[in-house]
């Protein structure tokens, strides 16, 4: 019976501790938010952190989080706020949305131990998360954006719903 | 729109089915009894409340290509709604909603069929809103501007759409309003964000695997993994002994496991995997890649002309020296994110479905959409089931495909209780309904200009039409239907060089390989082929494949137009960066004309696609940034089919499982994308899918540039 703490809380469940922590996450817990890709680790849509670190936890057995602070889409803000998600909505990244999670899970983790990352940094934190509907530029951007509001909370901006995103007028262009 | 009076009672079907009937009176009666309690609901599409809500019900399947936003868009603009209070909410399996009863999303559609209608119903609503103002303060109706969800009076009183939704309702709904000369729109033609993006950086979104009653059961379905199998008998007892493993069924696709609510999909899983199962694999298990071209290349001859302009024969007969290739293109998944899965529940003669489809409602005639499938299947009546709709995690045409809603159906009326059937990634990817494998042998013979004067496509593959016949078509119709099969010639059959003699011929070859709707369809292999060819041409007569295109695309404005816009946006001609090379290719599909121009290098023999530029002419553009992103999105799927995509057949199976041995392109191979709208129509065109047919020709043209070598076979295998 292995026990974490989720999202800053802690639990204890039920199951095998072979089981893949994703399961357990969606089906026992009800935190549907993080997804079921591949099960082999090859798509990154289950990230979550563990004690801070990416992990694909589709192939990742509970056991392995005795003890360990997880954090999934669902703990990084009650409102959206956190810097990566406000990024997100800023630049309009998802398309299906399917992907995101753990996009963006991977991002915050990025972010964490590198303040300003660069390109190649992304290329190399970000690939072992695919996106089927080729969001990757936008998620690029998105993260460049999220340093800045991550370490100048001024360039914080409220977007609102009128607010517009990449050029405006019919034929206008980037 | 039709007139119906307001007052009346409809059928309510609640949600996660308590199962009952109720007769409420209801302020608004829609066509087609579509259940709503709203205040003011002129039509299906619109619901405005008395606190100013407005929700726009979008009949489409949002599944990346931001229709959530752009129909409610449409829809807002004529209504003139303040933006900040439009919502939107997904439509229930009705034949209120599509095109003639047909609820479907493909074909880059929505926006297209859902230009009049949504502005139609939004023009409606906003004469209602003001008519009723007008009464309130008895003045006529012209002496009322409306303006951000408000209707406001010659002496500046002021009266929100929310405080007369009530009165609106019971005016009559008018006919023929007229709607707002384009020059007008303020909502159209602007990057709005999308109404779905913030649920989708919050985990919040919900998509079909994560839908349904909390006490539902999972299954995981062994099926045939020879296409065309059945089972032959199986043992339960290995599946029954896994814990957790409450049943296990048969079924018309194979054998589910169903595992109880607390041990959920690692224990049905491991059920099925345990599951002995012996399959009468049928005529074909073994069947291989050789074998399906052999068949190709065999049936060339057996061809019907799809297109025949002048005399071909004659062409070539007198021309000389004719320049000849042969093209292939593999079989291709669709690998969405999220793997097939649906939710049942039969019970009481009713069934409830919850799923992400392309397809909820379709009459019978055509075979039904997810509802009408999944009544069968369950044995009740489809005015006794309901389809939830939700997000699509990925579509691309696989969830036009009924196959997964039919199944889980099928078990959810054999066992007690709700249920979800989730595929695994191997599931999804050996049980797909692939883009077909092709076969093409393409000619031309030149003048002594070097422009073409002669030009034979053959094209042999499988038909995506025949699969889609309904089953009470006789077989001599269905095989006259799909024997010129435009969703495989298309592309290829309206070429629109200028060519005085062209013959296009289609070989219907019938394979037990499943086949379906793939992003853009036939465009996907015929783009790459004529738009490979007209290159070979251009350098055979050592012209610049850009200028060689315009000289034959004089009659095509809209042609040329975006070819021009590409080249100037990456200043064709000029010199490129060195180790790398240029491609250029132009497509219409759906609609909208694209022209790409790739910029490729060859690193570790393998081709390293740095920047593509993208014009695009759809018409007209509702929504700036969801087209840059369509762009963008149909450059990496093709992208993706390019340098990686192939289900290769070995046995009569797939070879493919995972994302290991099918991979996808990944951020540190994704290019830099720079779109240019020109649009220069009164119509909009599709934009989901035209993006992808130009990239592989693309990047295969500069590849020719640096290697001096043809990719004339997918994917891209250098050396």
């Amino acid at each position: 019976m292995p026990k974490f703490t989720l999202n800053g809380e802690a639990r204890d469940v039920n199951v095998p501790g072979a089981n893949p922590l994703l399961w357990v996450l969606r089906e026992s817990l009800g935190l549907t938010g993080t997804k079921f890709g591949c099960g082999i680790g090859q798509c990154g849509a289950c990230t979550v952190l563990l004690n801070g670190q990416p992990i694909r936890s589709c192939s990742f057995p509970v056991s392995g989080a005795e003890g360990a602070e997880i954090t999934t889409i669902e703990g990084l803000s009650p409102d959206g706020g956190h810097p990566v998600q406000q990024a997100w909505v800023e630049e309009q990244v998802p398309q299906c949305g399917y992907c995101q999670s753990g996009q963006i899970m991977s991002a915050v983790a990025l972010l964490a131990t590198s303040e300003r990352p660069t390109d190649a940094d992304i290329d190399t934190a970000m690939s072992g998360n695919v996106c089927r509907c080729g969001t990757y530029g936008a998620i690029r951007r998105a993260i460049h954006r999220a340093a800045e509001l991550q370490t100048d909370p001024g360039a914080r901006r409220v977007p609102t719903r009128e607010s517009s995103t990449g050029g405006g007028d019919i034929g206008g262009d980037r | 729109m039709s007139d119906i009076s307001r007052r009346t009672f409809v059928k309510i079907g609640t949600a996660a089915g308590a199962g009952l009937t109720l007769g409420i009176a209801q302020n608004a009666i829609l066509p087609g009894d579509v259940p709503t309690d709203a205040a003011f609901a002129p039509n299906p599409f619109l619901r405005i409340d008395t606190d100013g809500s407005i929700k726009v019900i979008v009949d489409r399947a949002e599944m990346g290509q931001g229709v959530a936003t752009a129909l409610p868009q449409l829809l807002a603009e004529e209504l003139d709604a303040p933006w900040e209070q439009v919502s939107f909410e997904f439509a229930p399996a009705h034949s209120a909603y599509g095109m003639f009863g047909m609820q479907v999303t493909g074909g880059s559609t929505s926006v297209v069929q859902s230009w009049e209608p949504l502005r139609e119903a939004g023009a409606t609503a906003r004469w209602m809103l003001r008519e009723a103002a007008a009464q309130r303060w008895g003045v006529e109706a012209d002496q009322v501007r409306m303006q951000d969800g408000r209707a406001i009076g010659g002496n500046g009183s002021e009266l929100t759409y929310g405080e007369l939704a009530t009165a609106a309702a019971l005016l009559n709904v008018p006919k023929n309003v007229p709607l707002k000369d384009p020059a007008d729109f303020r909502l159209i033609g602007k990057s709005l964000p999308r109404l779905d993006i913030p649920l989708k950086t919050t985990g919040e979104a919900v998509f079909g695997i994560d839908a349904g009653p909390s006490d539902t059961r999972v299954a995981v379905v062994a099926r045939s993994p020879v296409f065309g199998g059945s089972v032959r008998s199986f043992d339960p007892t290995p599946a029954l002994a896994v814990s957790g493993v409450d049943e296990v069924v048969e079924l018309e696709s194979g054998v589910a496991v169903v595992a109880s609510v607390a041990a959920g999909y690692v224990a049905a899983k491991a059920g099925r995997d345990a599951l002995v199962v012996e399959w009468d694999e049928g005529p074909d298990s073994e069947l291989d890649d050789a074998e399906i071209f052999r068949r190709f290349a065999a049936a060339q001859d057996d061809g019907r002309s799809v297109r025949d302009d002048g005399d071909v024969d004659t062409a070539f007969a007198e021309g000389v020296a004719p320049i000849q290739a042969t093209y292939q293109a593999p079989y291709l998944a669709h690998a969405t994110m999220e793997p097939m899965n649906c939710t049942a529940w039969v019970r009481d003669g009713r069934c409830t479905v919850w799923t992400g489809t392309q397809f909820p409602n379709g009459p019978g005639i055509v075979g039904g959409g997810a509802r009408q499938v999944a009544a069968k299947a369950a044995g009740v009546g489809a005015d006794d089931t309901e389809v939830h709709a939700t997000f699509l995690g990925g579509g691309f045409g696989r969830r036009a495909e009924r196959d997964y809603v039919s199944e889980t159906a099928e078990l959810a009326g054999k066992i007690d209780g709700p249920v979800k059937v989730i595929w695994a990634r191997e599931d999804d990817m050996q049980h797909d309904f692939y883009r077909p494998a092709s076969h093409h042998e393409i000619e031309a013979v030149l003048d002594a200009d070097g422009m073409p004067e002669g030009w034979r496509h053959r094209i042999a593959t499988q038909s995506i039409l025949k699969h889609m016949v309904p089953g009470w078509v006789p077989e001599f119709a269905e095989n006259l239907a799909a024997s010129r099969d435009p969703t495989t010639t298309e592309g290829a059959s309206n070429q629109p060089y200028h060519v005085p003699n062209i013959n296009v011929t289609y070989a219907k070859v019938d394979l037990p390989i499943p086949v379906g709707f793939w992003r853009s369809v036939g465009h996907t292999h015929t783009a790459f082929v004529v738009e490979s060819f007209i290159d070979e041409l251009a350098h055979a007569t050592g012209r610049d494949p850009y200028e060689y295109r315009r000289e034959l695309l004089e009659a095509h404005p809209r042609h040329l137009a975006v070819l021009d816009a590409v080249a100037e946006a990456s200043d064709w001609g000029s010199p490129v960066p060195e180790g790398r090379a240029r491609g250029i290719a132009v497509v219409e599909s759906f609609g909208s004309y694209v022209a790409e121009v790739a910029e490729v290098s060859i690193e570790d023999g393998r081709p390293r696609v740095h920047k593509v530029w993208c014009a695009i002419d759809c018409g007209v553009v509702v929504n700036p940034a969801i087209v840059r992103s369509q762009m963008e999105s149909g450059i990496v799927y093709g992208l993706t089919a390019a340098l990686y995509g192939e289900i290769n057949i070995e046995r009569g199976r797939v070879v493919q499982s995972n994302f290991h041995d099918y991979q996808m392109l990944r951020m540190n191979e994704a290019p830099e994308v720079e779109v240019l709208l020109t649009p220069s129509g009164d119509a909009p065109g599709g934009v989901g899918e035209p993006g992808t047919p130009p990239i592989i020709p693309a990047v295969t043209n500069a590849i020719f540039v640096l290697t001096g070598e043809r990719v004339r076979k997918l994917p891209i295998r250098l050396g």
